[in-house]
């Protein structure tokens, strides 16, 4: 596979690691209620479908950055590949 | 008697001869022959034995789709099992030798086989060889391994070099007959970047082996000028003898390159095979398409072969099958043989032409065709003597490429075969592979998928003004097998499967393609089933009634033919399988004769050994004592270490490592433990504030990789808008601990600055400089438990650095230690490690639950306070010793209560760490134990099912040395 990398152009998916699903982003409050719920949710309950699918890579053998890849499953086609800070800052994400 | 069958013409060089061998006897060829074709020149048909009956083989093709004529290679450590003769291109002093066969290819004792024939039908394995139960393992299957399998292993290191290559193309077009020549031509003149891949090392395709004209030239002149003109384009790379192996996702193919297979030996410096990795934008499959046969009785010996076969064998390399040939063919494309034999003087015995009601019924000739039956029209048999058979059953388009992304193809009634349909993406399909057989239609759909190709990426290409060119219609009648036969009549000749087996097949009810596939074996062998694959499924189709879409068809994987291990592995192969990395102190480790260990990709020395230490625990408790009464140098340059820098650089691990990092001055170290989310240790290691915003963090040596993902993860994905940077650095520091009583003694001689108690205490670290002006990091931690630091200096002074202060731990009665003393002072010590960090344990059975700060957020924290987790019997680490101290403990026993039997059941813990510890004097170890931390003084069983061993053992504090921490403070 080729993954389009937003800053360094089209690289092999060898260069990268794979994390999951790109949901990883969304860590819960810890002080919230029902924190012990949330994080168990997060960590543990995964959407599996058989199509578009929104997931982390890591270009360990290139400059470090995180991606969100948005990858059919069915037939590889990548979508959309955005840094995943990018991505994070979006969902309100700061410090 | 020497190539009695060459004719006149073809395409090889007659002004050279070649000679090679074949079971040891010599012949002559030239070059251009393939060794099928130098054979069948010097009269010799027979090449081969079956698989399971071993009844005597010949060529059937031309081709990479050969199932028959499987030859070893080359000899001593060249020796190549199963390669196809058919593509083996001669060159001087080529040695092959015949296989499967004992003792010679003519009399093989096993051809026995062929007599019980009825106890090898399909399945047979499933159903003979089952009783008695032991004998299965005994004796039936090294029998049957003994009997089948093909060619056999030199057994010694191949001597050659395999390499992995890269590129990168606008249009790659796989195949260079008449398609992809106009599809490379057209391409090529428009200026794009394009690799023209054919596996022949002749391109032209089936321009070589017809007498069609193009234009007013003959076939294989056009191609050889159009392949003349392709060379000089500076654009375009033209690879011969390269194999487009598989379609991959995103435009990615690979292909194997036989650069040196056709020679002797490789040329110096030069590799004998290359793996590509080819990068396209578009693709174009112009593969062809095989010729199939037709299925009658004993249609397996030598001398019948592919009408197509015949006319290649002909016409390029003028080495006729025989002297006397007839033909069997259900369409007009076999019947041009007939021509071509009669120009070139070769006697025609016969026409069966199955569409007028004729079939060959039967063969005779016990090594090689002496003769068939037809049966006519008018249902009379008759027998014609010949040499060889040329059969057509028409012909199947290379569409394996087009399959190895899950598209299917469809069936085509008009040519009774499998199409292209839906395609990967990236890939169009051009002549014969996309089931236009013409030359004409093949020049014209080349041009024109390479002008769309073009097109797709913004590039206007001017189709060229094609020549004339042979536009036949093909008028094929399907005949899979010949009706009526009652004897064997085979489908896939290379792994023996007749239309008996897959009568039986059906009638066990395996009828699916796939369950037939399996069953049989069908296209299972090397060739894939690239001329049984559709034969056998039409025969199914037949048998069961049904249509031959309503049967389906089995798709493809990579890769089209076969490749061999060593390609895939490349120069990773021994040492080169990993990178080794190798310590600062390495060269000097090596000059005092140190003992190395892999840990990762590193080398590490694990111990010194000394004259007169004859077994590793002398050195290693050596080291430890001397450490520990004097002072002892260890190279931990190895532990990963990741630069943190930000005004955000504090909070950051705050929130990394489970327990406070936010208050640590300036000038301090703390020890830190990281949880993975779901509250499971990660990791431990240290960080040194350098700076208000500048901290040195340490990871495990296993761990290095995998904590800086995991760091960079939380940077980007978790806290964005931290200021916070992250480098590694663990290759840019030479480090080294020294420990000791006199480990300040030793430091102080190099250091530049006061190193006294008090002007740098207990996880005191700073920068300094040593040696009168280098920069150095100087950290006051302990792994052993004794007074300690660890000193960097830039990586390319650990060599001297190393040098220096070994001189002068020597002098003071010190030493160096390797990773063995190493780990046996830090489980005397209590320190848990790796083998405690195993992925499985929590800081509660760590024995650090106290460091879990429930007042912030950390990674793992709030997951960490699971019930699960938190049992009363969860697992302590405790130390433990034999209650008799000459006793060993072995790491991975499980701990038993005194009285109780040992099974899972009665688990109580286990032993993680060993070591004969010189300080206490006894074996030690370091356990897990449920409820440990409340059962200091208890006697346990350690018992070790594996080695049969069962040891008393007393529950003690994991600090067997200086539990109070007087000696690190000191």
């Amino acid at each position: 596979m080729i993954i389009n990398h937003p800053l360094l152009g089209p690289r092999d998916a060898q260069e990268f690691t794979y994390l999951g699903d790109a949901n990883l982003i969304d860590r819960p409050d810890w002080q919230a209620d029902g924190a012990g719920q949330a994080f168990y949710e997060y960590l543990y309950l995964r959407d599996n479908p058989a199509g578009l699918h929104r997931e982390l890579w890591y270009h360990e053998q290139g400059d470090r950055s995180w991606l969100v890849v948005t990858r059919n499953i069915s037939t590889h086609e990548i979508t959309k590949v955005e840094l995943a800070r990018d991505v994070a800052r979006a969902k309100g994400r700061g410090k | 008697m020497s190539q009695q069958n060459r004719i006149e013409g073809g395409q090889i060089d007659r002004s050279r001869s070649l000679s090679f061998s074949f079971d040891g006897i010599r012949y002559q060829g030239h070059p251009g022959d393939t060794l099928a074709s130098a054979l069948l020149a010097n009269g010799v048909r027979l090449m081969g034995r079956g698989f399971k009956y071993h009844r005597p083989r010949g060529p059937i093709s031309a081709g990479s789709e050969e199932p028959n004529a499987i030859v070893e290679l080359r000899g001593g450590a060249r020796r190549e099992p199963n390669t196809r003769a058919t593509v083996a291109e001669l060159h001087d002093g080529l040695e092959a030798a015949s296989q499967n066969r004992w003792p010679s290819l003519k009399f093989d004792a096993l051809a026995i086989n062929d007599r019980l024939s009825p106890f090898f039908a399909a399945g047979f394995y499933y159903k003979t060889f089952m009783w008695p139960k032991a004998f299965w393992e005994k004796l039936y299957e090294p029998m049957i391994r003994r009997a089948a399998g093909l060619g056999s292993l030199s057994m010694e290191p191949d001597p050659d070099a395999y390499d992995k290559g890269f590129l990168h193309c606008d249009v790659l077009i796989i195949g260079a007959g008449p398609a992809g020549l106009a599809a490379a031509l057209t391409a090529g003149r428009a200026g794009a970047r394009v690799i023209l891949a054919d596996e022949d090392f002749r391109m032209g395709g089936r321009l070589n082996a017809e007498t069609h004209a193009i234009g007013d030239q003959a076939g294989a002149d056009w191609a050889a000028a159009a392949v003349a003109e392709l060379a000089a384009m500076p654009n375009l790379r033209l690879m011969h003898r390269t194999t487009v192996l598989g379609a991959y996702d995103h435009g990615i193919y690979s292909a194997l390159e036989r650069v040196a297979d056709h020679l002797a030996e490789p040329p110096a410096g030069k590799p004998r095979q290359i793996l590509w990795r080819i990068y396209s934008r578009r693709a174009i499959l112009c593969a062809g398409a095989t010729e199939r046969p037709i299925a009658f009785e004993n249609n397996d010996r030598p001398g019948i072969m592919m009408a197509g076969a015949v006319r290649s064998y002909v016409n390029r390399w003028a080495a006729a099958p025989g002297k006397r040939i007839a033909i069997f063919t259900n369409n007009d494309d076999g019947l041009r043989t007939e021509a071509d034999l009669r120009a070139r003087g070769i006697e025609v015995a016969a026409v069966i032409d199955s569409r007028k009601g004729e079939m060959v019924t039967d063969s005779s000739g016990r090594l090689g065709l002496t003769g068939i039956t037809v049966r006519g029209a008018d249902g009379q048999s008759r027998t014609i003597p010949c040499e060889a058979l040329a059969v057509s059953g028409g012909w199947n388009p290379n569409l394996q490429l087009t399959c190895h992304q899950r598209n299917r193809p469809v069936w085509n009634d008009a040519l009774q075969a499998f199409v292209p349909e839906s395609l990967p993406s990236g890939l169009s399909v051009a002549g014969a592979a996309g089931g236009v057989f013409s030359t004409h239609g093949a020049l014209t759909t080349g041009t024109g998928a390479a002008v769309a190709a073009l097109a797709d990426l913004g590039v206007t290409a001017t189709p060229a003004t094609l020549p004339r060119a042979e536009d036949a219609p093909y008028a094929i009648k399907p005949l899979w097998y010949v009706p009526h036969t009652k004897g064997r009549a085979w489908v896939d000749q290379q792994n023996d499967v007749t239309v008996k087996d897959i009568k039986l097949a059906k009638q066990e009810n395996f009828t699916s393609v796939e369950h037939l596939k399996r069953y049989t074996t069908l296209g299972m062998a090397t060739d894939q089933g690239k001329t049984s694959n559709v034969t056998g499924l039409a025969v199914m189709a037949e048998l069961t009634g049904k249509s031959i879409p309503e049967t389906g068809t089995t798709i493809y994987r990579p890769p089209y033919t076969p490749v061999p291990i060593a390609a895939y592995a490349g120069r990773s192969a021994g040492k080169d399988f990993r990178p080794t990395r190798l310590t600062p102190s390495h060269t000097w480790a090596a000059e005092q004769g140190a003992v190395f260990v892999e840990v990762g990709m590193w080398l590490r020395a694990q111990w010194f050994p000394r004259k007169g230490e004859t077994h590793w625990r002398h050195s290693v408790d050596r080291e430890v004592l001397t450490t520990r009464a004097a002072v002892g140098i260890c190279d931990v340059t190895t532990l990963g270490k990741v630069d943190v820098q930000g005004t955000d650089a504090a909070e950051f691990l705050n929130r990394i490592y489970a327990n406070p990092f936010a208050k640590l001055p300036v000038g301090r170290v703390r020890y830190g433990l990281m949880l993975r989310e779901d509250g499971i240790a990660m990791d431990d290691g240290t960080a040194a504030r350098l700076a208000e915003d500048h901290f040195v963090v340490t990871t495990t040596t296993a761990n290095a990789v995998g904590v800086y993902r995991h760091m960079e993860f939380c940077r980007q994905c978790l806290w964005p808008d931290m200021d916070v940077q992250l480098i590694s650095t663990t290759e840019a520091w030479a480090q080294f601990s020294v420990a000791g009583p006199k480990a300040r003694d030793l430091l102080q001689k190099i250091v530049d600055q006061d190193i006294s108690n008090e002007a740098f205490p207990y996880m005191a670290c700073a920068g300094i400089t040593v040696c009168g002006g280098l920069r150095a990091r100087l950290f006051r931690i302990s792994f052993s438990g004794e007074l300690a630091y660890e000193i960097a200096v830039p990586t390319r002074y650990g060599d001297g650095l190393i040098r220096r202060m070994s001189a002068l731990a020597e002098d003071m009665g010190g030493c160096v230690y390797g990773t063995e003393a190493l780990g046996v002072m830090r489980i005397e010590k209590g320190h848990v490690a790796g083998n405690e960090l195993n992925g499985t344990t929590t800081a509660l059975n760590l024995g650090m639950a106290g460091m879990v700060s429930k007042k912030k957020d950390a990674i793992g924290s709030t997951l960490s306070e699971r019930e699960g987790l938190n049992q009363p019997d969860a697992l302590n680490v405790v130390g433990l010793r034999p209650v008799n101290p000459a006793e060993a403990l072995a790491a991975g026993s499980h701990l038993i209560n005194r009285d109780a039997e040992a099974n899972a059941a009665n688990d109580q813990g286990y032993l993680t760490s060993v070591c004969h510890s010189p300080h206490v004097g006894s074996s030690i170890a370091l356990a897990f134990l449920k409820n440990g931390a409340n059962r200091k003084g208890e006697t346990l069983r350690a018992v070790n099912p594996l080695k049969d061993t069962e040891v008393l053992v007393e529950v003690v504090s994991p600090h067997f040395v200086d539990p109070e921490g007087e000696r690190l403070r000191g």
